[in-house]
Order: C-alpha cells, then structure tokens, then sequence
C-alpha cells in the first residue's frame, strides 16, 4: 500500500514537473559537427521491417561509430509520440525516422538537430531527387534537419488485359480517366477505388494539381486546404463518387483487397510502394498488370504527385551530430543501404542514384515484366517540390478523413470536409500557441 | 407452460450472449487457420493452423516466442507479486487498528480511480529521471500497484477472517507474520485467486505503458509485438495474416490460467454461500 501512495505521490509530482517544463525558442543558426575524439555509440530509432539487417552492415565495417537499433510501431501510431515524450525527458534518440508529413511538427517543437553545420550534409543535396531536400529543408536556404530516406512518387497502376479486352485507351489525362471511368463501369467494374478513410493519397492528388495546403513566412504558418488546385481535385472526385463512377471500400481491407483480385477495380493511382500492395493483395491478377504516368490536367504535361516518404533526422540533445548524420548520409545515399532497404522493406529510394539498383531496374513479373520502376524513376522528377506540410498533420488527417468519410456515404461533399478541417486546423494550431495567419 | 416459456426465454438470453462474446473469437480462430490471413469470413478454406503457428514462431528469427517469454514473465511476475502485496496491505487494513489507517485505505481506493492510462507518461518521465525507461523494470515495477486488489482483499479479510482465530493464534504464541502465512492465507485463498486473475489479465493485457516506455524489441510484451507488425503491414503485407495467428496464440495463456485457477475460485464463491 505505501508502495501505491508513493506512486500516487510521485506522478503528481511528474505531472506538476512537466508542466512546468517551458520549450526554449528556436535556435536560428546550426549547431557545430565536430567529430568527437573516441569510439562513438549512438542510438536509432526507426520502424522499418528489419532495419538491424541495414545497420549491421554499418556496425561491422564502422568499429568506432556503433549503432544501436530501437523499434516501435510506425510514426502515427505511437513512435512520434514517444519521440516527443523522449525529447521532454531528454533521452530522445540520436536518430529517428520521421515522414515527410510529420518532419514539420518536430521542427515547430524544436526537437530537430539542423544538420547544415555538417559540411557532409550540406554537400549531399544534389545527390538527393529536388523535392526531397525540399522537404526537409522546408526551403529554407541554409538549414537542414533531415536526410531524405525514401520517396513515394505516384502513377497509374491499370489492368492492361481488360482495358485492351475492352477497347479503352489507357487515360493520359484525368478528363480521359474519368471518360475511361463510364465504359469501365459499363463493362461491369469501378475504375478504381476512392480512398476515403486514408487522406495521403487525396493529398498527393492535391499535391500534383499544385496546391499549397501550408505555406510558412518565417514567422506565420497559412493554412489553406481549399485553394483552387485542391477545390478542383475535390470537384472532380467528388463528381465520380456522385455518379458512382468509383467504389469506396475502406483501403488497407480484405474487402479492399478483394475488389482488385476478382477484378472489380481495374486501376489504382498510387505510390511506388503500392506496386507490392497490389502483387500481395491480388495475386490472382498476376501479370496483367501494367503501369503508366499518372493522368494530367492539362494534356500535355509532366507532373506527378507524392504520397508517402520518410527522412532520417539528428534529433536535438544528440551529443554527436557529426557522427549520426554521417550514419545517416551512408543509410540513405549508399548503395549497400539502398539495396538492403529495398529488399527488407521495399523501400523507394530518395537519392538520385536509387533507380540505378539492380533491383530497380528489372522487369517485374507481376506487371508482365514491364520495368515499372522507370516510370516511377521519371516521376520523382517530375514531383513539384514547392509542397510543404504543416505542424499538424495527425490532426489534419483524422479531421478531413472523417468528413471524407461522411463524404462518401452520402453526407456533405469532399469540398465541405476540407473546408471544416480547414477551421479545426487553424484552431489547433491556435491551441499550440503556433503563430497562423487567418 | 409458463415455467417452460420462462426458461426457453432465460436460454435464448443466454444463446444470445454466448454468441455474442464468443462470435470474435470465433473469427480469430478461423481467421488464424486461413492462408495468409486471406479473406474474412466465418467459415473456414484451406485449414492450415499447423502451418502458419510455424510461420508465426520463426518470423524475425523467432522474435514472437521471445515476446510470449516476456509477456509471461511481466505477468506471472507481477501478478504474483502484486497479489503478495495486496493482500497482506488488505489484511493489514482489515485486522490491525492504527491511526491513519482510514486515510490510507482512502488514498488507496482514490487510486482505483486513476485509470493506469493516465499514470503512463509521468511514470515515463520517473523512470527517465532514474536511466530506467526501456529496462525490463520500467514495465514490471509499475505493474506491481494493484489498488483495487487493496480493496478486494480487506472486504475480504474483514469477513472471512475471524478476529477469535487471530487471538487464538497469538496465546498459541504464533508471531504476526508466521499467522499471516499460515493462517489468514488460506482463508483468503479464494480473495486470493481472484486478485491474481484480475491481475493478471490486466498485465497481460497493458499496452500503454510498454508502447510508451520501451524501444528494445527484444524487451516487448507480446501485445506491443503485435500492434508494431500490424502497423508495419504496409511495408510487409504477410504481417497481416502473421497478426491474425499472433492473437489467437497469445490467447493460450490466459485461457490456461483461467482453466486452471476456476476451480479455486468457485469454492471460494461457494464457501460464503453456506453461512
């Protein structure tokens, strides 16, 4: 019993101790990355399947810069959390594995280590694709918090055996896909399936019509979830839900799973990572599979979106930046890395020299032997690299994804779901004291 | 007739509720023997439980049995220990007089009110402050507290433990501790067996606190082994069907211990019946 008084006692007191506890402000210039003199252990905190295969590449050619891997479920369901809990306590890790999405959230935290004092780091950039050093810059010249590790540039995923059955010209632009969208469900199938209940892939959608969802001054964050490009994105879906032109079963579902197995949807504009998704899900559809560039809203262009991606980032109190960024710099540009990220976790590299992996470079049987990853290699360039994410991201998501959700059976529109999680973003952010612009 | 109809209608309760509880472990079981988790469904295709309990066993090098190792020593452990504790702080509470005594029983059944979920972060926060978080010891000395255990075993002690036994005890020179052990234990088994279920259930089934507490894989409880393959199914799609069949054996262990303690507990129920 004393036992339970004195944790009683004692939590209070921890709760007491971490509100008291106020968040320095942000430093503007880098910290120093000088190497440290002696034999170096730094500690890694990532959700890749596997990720201590990679490292022990590292740790058995590197003796005096030993890595040590920590694991947890992915970012959004908890390891964010505890980096942030980590960080008040002071024993966050040297390193950790942030999403693109969520890299903001840190930064406006301060719990980032700005890299651009490693001259390393600094003369790494053109070996990464642009719009990934985008992202962990925030574009910010002179400052980096993050190497890029992996990317998800998006194409179209089609069934090429029934579009040719069928007659239907694969679509090069969204007014031909949703044309392609009729005869498909006159031929007895939905062209695809709208993802209602996971918002990423709206959000790369929105991202190659040009939105701008968060735009960063310096000082004011602007939050706009309804520009022209998004309302126009939303217009359009919302047009092929209305017409049941689409399915709307949850992703990520055995249902989900089933519809691109029996054939039921025949196409799925998606990451590089879905090409596993789909070979997982669907086995049954083994190659008759083909993959092209993502549909266009102007006939004519080149532009493809993003959906997914993480970086490796330094996070603040690390006492050896030189080193962990140097660990980082080999996990993500290497060729070793690459290879054995690929294999364990089919990981998309973000480095240019990525699409040169034998891996990447080979027809896949599933898609008929096609060598998809060069489209998917040709659209990482074409990613506009002008898309920054805001500082919260999580809340974001589960907002506008319950308003998708209410969307598609029928209560309200897409447009009506952005435009509430717009209000609830501006409030959060309010909320967190983060200067927003209204 | 009218007894006929009121038992027909207690069963169809009792039918309903039985398929109620039992419909999801019912889909677990046969979700568990499908191939590569595929399909949902209440029936079962391609019966292979044999099979994918292997697969589940030697994923990751086997990083699932060490799971289940571990998930049985935090609760076995704990549950244990806990019961040890709250039950002599009950006794305590019920047979001796002290000042202070209210207050304390009040405190402690105050902290039957502070759901464990609330307690997760300072307790964080603790163990960081002593290099303890991500140990072994930063699951197992939180999940030692057992306030409601406190509460069950002084109702108990106070009416199953008659005071004339104690005194009897003590003229026969038996030492305070030597009664407790040798005496009041046995009296209370049956408050006993209960706390130790109770416990451990919910040790078996703590999330929070390991989920915030620990990095090391090789220190996870079972339950957080799962949620990490679940959530990394996107990057390894067999993990989806791996979940399923994790579920359903780490299961065993709680079904174990229910079967095997039951019997302690009805005689215990039994006992007070008869007075």
């Amino acid at each position: 019993m004393r036992r339970s008084i004195a944790v009683v006692l004692l939590s209070t007191l921890a709760l007491t101790a971490c509100s008291s506890t106020d968040s320095s402000g942000a430093e503007k210039t880098a910290a120093s990355c000088a190497p440290a003199s002696g034999p170096v252990t730094l500690t890694f905190t990532s959700w890749v399947p596997d990720i201590q295969k990679v490292v022990d590449i590292w740790n058995k050619a590197n003796p005096a810069i030993q890595v040590t891997v920590q694991t947890g479920p992915n970012g959004n369901g908890g390891t964010y959390q505890n980096f942030f809990n980590q960080l008040k306590a002071g024993n966050a890790p040297d390193l950790g594995q942030i999403e693109y999405d969520a890299l903001p959230s840190f930064r406006v935290q301060d719990g980032l280590t700005d890299l651009a004092g490693c001259s390393d780091v600094t003369a790494a950039k053109d070996q990464f694709v642009d719009w990934t050093w985008n992202q962990v810059s925030f574009g910010e010249q002179g400052h980096v918090y993050a190497v890029p590790q992996d990317a998800g540039p998006m194409a179209l995923f089609y069934r090429k055996d029934l579009f040719e059955k069928n007659n239907i010209k694969v679509p090069t632009t969204w007014q031909e896909y949703a044309d392609a969208a009729v005869k498909v469900k006159a031929a007895g199938g939905y062209i695809t399936n709208f993802s209602n209940s996971d918002i990423n892939q709206f959000a790369g959608f929105a991202w190659q019509a040009g939105a701008h969802w968060f735009t960063n001054d310096g000082t004011n964050w602007t939050v706009d979830l309804t520009d022209p490009a998004t309302t126009k994105v939303a217009g359009y879906w919302q047009d092929l839900i209305d017409k049941k032109l689409v399915s709307a079963v949850p992703p990520w579902t055995d249902e989900w799973n089933n519809a691109y197995n029996e054939s039921k949807a025949w196409t799925w504009v998606s990451a590089v990572w879905g090409a596993n998704s789909i070979a997982t899900g669907a086995p049954k559809t083994s190659g008759k599979w083909a993959v092209a560039p993502m549909p266009q809203w102007n006939a004519g262009d080149q532009v493809a979106g993003n959906w997914g991606g993480s970086s490796t980032a330094v996070f603040k109190g690390s006492k050896h930046p030189y080193e962990a960024a140097k660990f980082a710099l080999w996990l993500n540009t290497s060729s070793e890395a690459l290879t054995e990220l690929n294999k364990v976790a089919n990981l998309y590299p973000a480095a240019k020299s990525g699409s040169a992996l034998p891996a990447l470079s080979e027809g896949v049987a599933f898609y008929g032997d096609q060598k998809i990853y060069d489209v998917f290699s040709t659209a990482s360039g074409q990613v506009k690299p002008d898309f920054t994410w805001g500082p919260t991201m999580t809340q974001t998501y589960a907002d506008a994804s319950d308003g998708f959700k209410a969307a598609v059976s029928g209560q309200g529109t897409l447009l009506k779901a952005l435009q509430d999680a717009q209000a609830s973003t501006i409030q959060t952010l309010k909320s967190q004291s983060i200067p927003v612009k209204e | 007739m009218t007894v006929l109809t009121r038992r027909a209608a207690a069963m169809l309760v009792m039918a309903v509720c039985t398929v109620y509880f039992l419909t999801p472990l019912w889909w677990l079981f046969v979700g568990a023997t499908k191939s590569g988790g595929r399909g949902v469904g209440l029936w079962f295709d391609h019966f292979q439980l044999g099979a994918n309990v292997r697969a589940v066993l030697t994923y990751q090098d086997g990083i699932f049995v060490r799971w289940l190792v571990n998930s049985v020593g935090y609760t076995v452990g704990a549950a244990a220990l806990g019961t040890l504790l709250a039950g002599m702080c009950g006794y305590a509470l019920a047979k001796y007089r002290f000042p202070g005594r209210e207050a304390i029983f009040n405190v402690v059944l105050g902290g039957v009110l502070v759901p464990a979920t609330a307690l997760a972060l300072p307790l964080f926060l603790l163990f960081s402050k002593a290099h303890a978080a991500n140990t072994f010891w930063a699951v197992f000395l939180p999940s030692l507290v057992n306030p409601f255990g406190v509460y069950l075993a002084r109702i108990y002690a106070a009416s199953s433990v008659p005071d004339e036994l104690l005194e009897a005890a003590r003229i026969d020179g038996s030492g305070e501790v030597r009664t407790f052990f040798t005496l009041s234990v046995r009296l209370m088994a049956p408050a006993f067996v209960t706390i130790f279920l109770f416990h451990f259930v919910a040790v078996w089934n703590n999330f929070l606190l390991p989920l915030i507490m620990l990095g090391n894989q090789k220190l996870f409880p079972v339950t957080l082994g799962l949620y990490t393959w679940n959530s990394q199914v996107d990057q390894r799609p067999e993990l989806r069907g791996l979940v399923l069949v994790g579920a359903f054996v780490s299961l065993a262990p709680m079904i174990i211990a229910f079967l095997a303690l039951q019997r302690f507990w009805r005689s215990g129920l039994g006992a007070g019946s008869i007075k």
